[in-house]
């Protein structure tokens, strides 16, 4: 399972949709948003993907992860819109037999994603905004 | 009127949005490759040079500088993204 949602993340029922009877490890990696950057205090996150692609990439890198480990079952899911301190931006559940694999695979993906798709994040802090990432 | 320009819909997501001043601009070029399009682009919107990187995808996949393009292309400018 892949989604985007603009409504908050239900990370029961993400770590539900990954849990497999033959698998006996679930990882499952919840991304927040913090309340602070650079030493101030942050006021929202604005993310925005290309949604089509985002859920075309994160396909890609779930088929690369099932290349490399015994992957029972993934859910992943990733916020768009505004969200504020402490909510949920992502979350990636997978399950495999064994706890060692299920530790990998999630942070593959995890790391994958941050690289590879598009979705992008504007930071508004108590005195400025600014797209993450993008000037060098 | 030179038959050899073409007209492509770009689409622009996150900083690319702010910089093109909107969701979408259609540009024309005497040229049909990926890295052509990068090329007009940024010099029609020089804050463009200013980004980490600037890749372009076709019909939802990155598109190396030579892939060609037509005009019915889902084209879009991804800035680096920033996700997770």
């Amino acid at each position: 399972m892949i989604t985007l949602s603009e409504t908050p993340l239900d990370v029961q029922q993400i770590i539900q949709a990954a849990t497999r009877l033959q698998a006996g490890a679930i990882n499952a990696f919840i991304g927040t948003v913090r309340d602070n950057a650079k030493g101030k205090q942050v006021l929202r996150l604005e993310y925005e993907a290309y949604e089509s692609m985002a859920v075309a990439e994160i396909q890609k890198i779930v088929d690369a992860a099932a290349a490399k480990w015994p992957l029972q079952a993934y859910a992943i899911s990733h916020r768009v819109g505004v969200l504020e301190p402490g909510d949920v931006a992502v979350v990636v559940a997978v399950s495999t037999p064994h706890r060692a694999d299920s530790f990998a695979a999630c942070q593959y993906i995890i790391d994958t994603l941050k690289e590879t798709v598009p979705i992008w994040k504007k930071e508004v802090l108590e005195d400025g905004e600014e797209w993450i990432s993008a000037h060098p | 009127m030179n038959t050899n320009m073409k007209k492509y819909t770009v689409l622009a997501f996150g900083i690319a949005k702010d910089i093109l001043g909107g969701r979408q601009c259609e540009i024309e070029l005497p040229g049909n490759t990926v890295s052509a399009l990068r090329t007009a682009l940024v010099g029609q919107y020089p804050a463009l040079a200013g980004l980490r990187s600037l890749l372009i995808a076709v019909n939802s996949e990155y598109a190396e500088d030579g892939v060609l393009l037509e005009e019915r292309d889902e084209i879009a400018l991804i800035p680096p993204v920033s996700g997770g």
